[in-house]
């Protein structure tokens, strides 16, 4: 191994036990009970998801990583009531999910922003469709887009922001209706590192400012250990829980804690969890290139 | 200026080279009337007779075929009388531009040859009316029925199977029956435009509706939004400008119908003043109606355009420029 010294991703200082008791202590938001997801093809069915258990306390942030196709949007849309589940239970606050409802707010990585409205009016939508009053819901929506930072961008339309301003839009969005829990679907995927490091040191201080539980969905080890108290790693084919991780690196979170023990030894153990040592056949690796020089001998780059 | 900036591959010229192509677009069919009427030697098939000489049938003004000018010279020469004498001229239905560009200013201060008749601008206003009308209750009927079949796969696959048939049935097919439910005046002409326009309408509106990225709606569900208010807070408002787009093409297929349309029943409107000019053969008149159709359609094309980029400041489509 490359760090020989690095301490157990299981070992935790004192004050991360403690917090992370007395986030137990915290009531559910969210349970999740033996959920499975069964898909009809024409090839036969396809088990996309297969007895997911966890549970979620209020003000906590976890976050979902899997290798690409362990079904981790899929869960994230059946937690949303996008869609259906086969088998299994979502609860929430003791609650089964059967649809789409103001009491989870989603966050989609596509922004989903609705153009043809300004950013307020963007952030009033959910307020005004749950019979708000115009005038209410547009005071709400000024008290949102503050605590996001873009006041001075009211009047604009959705086309004029950078990505990661619509993002904030769409957290706005969300926020604004008071959900109980916030699900993001890998909503900095499509953002630059730059704005994409921006944008998690903001969703850290709204979450420290917000009573709300978040659920986040991402494939970049790095972000989820920045990001969450406890990591659920999913794996592929069928999509079955590998193990909830509870990150040691303690709170709060800077960009300088990534070269830290805990962060370094957590992000080992999700490499060995989602690229295993013995990888399945990349068809990839089947290409064996001949290389021909077609330069002069003399000419070297090197 | 070289000519590899004009032909790039999907490139998007300058404002000044869009314009330059854009008059010269007409400029260019223009050009070409304008050399066969004031070329003598392209085309000019006939001859006009200005001096008959001893052709007992020939008369000063008169058209004749180059052939038969040619045969009668060589045998009032063989006869030694006096030739006839013409110039090169064009048949009668070719009027030179600037004798339309004349009629289409004489047509509005000509008063109607018969005094029944309707002036040019009664004629057009008619059928301007025609249009509206028709247009306005195949849009009243089409337009919500598509969003309700690009909305539900309930109503598409109720409706839309038997539309694919009907738009396939001529609306000029329907003229008699039309004449006989609906009576000889406007009532059929309006129901022809409808029938033309309705069934493509409820097609292109449903495919419309059905491009609106499904994303939008899960949002707005996530957010609360019931049923009801998603079709009228978000698919509405979602597929407004290319409902909008969508109308602008319906409505200039509309005016296609339209001299179908009042060839039913009682001729009237602008297919009226034509066919009587034509009768007459006025074919200045013809081509100076014919334009003024192309120009009225443009215009309001033109028109709706512009104020579709006022009415939607978040399509990007429509505001590139």
């Amino acid at each position: 191994m490359k760090h020989p010294q690095l301490p157990s991703y299981l070992d935790q200082s004192e004050t991360v036990r403690d917090r992370f008791a007395r986030l137990k202590q915290r009531d559910v938001v969210l349970e999740v009970k033996d959920l499975g997801k069964v898909y009809k093809s024409t090839k036969g069915d396809v088990t996309a998801l297969k007895g997911i258990n966890f549970k979620t306390h209020r003000r906590e942030f976890v976050c979902v990583l899997g290798p690409s196709g362990c079904g981790k949007s899929t869960l994230i849309r059946i937690l949303a009531g996008l869609e259906s589940h086969t088998s299994g239970d979502v609860l929430l606050d003791g609650k089964p999910v059967t649809g789409p409802g103001r009491d989870r707010g989603m966050v989609f990585q596509g922004y989903t922003l609705f153009p043809w409205l300004t950013v307020k009016k963007n952030v009033m939508f959910g307020l005004e469709m749950n019979g708000t009053s115009a005038f209410e819901a547009g005071r709400e929506a000024e008290l949102w887009l503050e605590l996001v930072g873009l006041e001075r961008f009211a009047n604009a339309y959705p086309h004029e922001l950078s990505g990661g301003m619509k993002q904030r839009v769409a957290i706005a969005r969300a926020l604004v209706n008071q959900p109980r829990i916030l699900l993001m679907d890998e909503p900095f995927g499509a953002l630059d590192a730059q704005s994409r490091a921006r944008m998690q040191a903001h969703l850290l201080e709204i979450w420290r400012n917000i009573d709300i539980t978040i659920l986040f969905i991402t494939h970049d080890l790095d972000e989820a250990i920045f990001l969450a108290d406890r990591i659920l790693v999913l794996k592929a084919h069928p999509g079955e829980v590998q193990e909830l991780i509870e990150v040691p690196v303690p709170r709060p979170r800077h960009a300088n804690q990534s070269t830290s023990p805990e962060f370094l030894a957590t992000k080992a153990r999700l490499e060995a969890l989602i690229h295993p040592p013995e990888p399945e056949p990349d068809p990839d690796a089947e290409v064996k290139p001949h290389m021909i020089r077609f330069v002069n001998v003399a000419d070297n780059v090197e | 200026m070289n000519l590899s900036s004009w032909f790039a591959v999907r490139r998007e010229l300058s404002p000044r080279k869009r314009t330059m192509l854009g008059a010269g677009s007409f400029l260019l069919p223009l050009l070409v009337w304008c050399i066969v009427s004031y070329v003598p030697f392209v085309w000019h098939p006939m001859v006009l007779v200005n001096n008959p000489g001893d052709v007992d049938y020939f008369q000063v003004g008169m058209l004749v075929d180059k052939g038969v000018f040619a045969e009668e010279s060589s045998t009032m020469q063989s006869l030694g009388k006096i030739l006839p004498e013409g110039n090169p001229a064009n048949p009668i239905y070719l009027p030179a531009p600037h004798e339309v560009a004349k009629a289409f200013y004489t047509a509005f201060i000509t008063p109607p040859e018969q005094h029944d008749g309707q002036w040019l601008h009664e004629s057009l206003w008619h059928s301007v009316q025609i249009i509206f009308w028709g247009f306005l209750i195949s849009s009243l009927i089409g337009v919500p029925l598509g969003i309700l079949c690009g909305t539900y796969s309930a109503v598409s696959r109720l409706n839309e199977p038997f539309i694919e048939f009907f738009r396939y049935l001529p609306a000029p097919a329907f003229g008699a029956l039309a004449v006989a439910i609906l009576g000889i005046y406007d009532g059929p002409k309006i129901s022809i435009i409808v029938i033309g326009t309705l069934f493509q309408q409820v097609l292109i509106i449903a495919n419309t509706t059905r491009k609106l990225d499904y994303a939008l709606l899960e949002a707005a569900m996530t957010l609360g939004t019931n049923r009801i208010r998603l079709l009228f807070h978000v698919i509405l408002p979602g597929i407004l400008p290319e409902l909008y787009r969508d109308q602008r093409i319906l409505l200039g297929w509309a005016w296609t119908y339209l001299i179908v349309a009042e060839l039913i029943g009682t001729s009237s409107g602008i297919t009226w003043f034509i066919t009587q000019q034509a009768r007459y053969q006025h074919f200045d008149n013809v081509y100076a109606a014919i334009f003024m159709i192309g120009l009225l359609g443009l215009g309001s094309d033109q028109l709706l355009a512009r104020l579709g980029k006022k009415l939607f400041p978040w399509d990007r489509p429509a505001n590139k420029e």
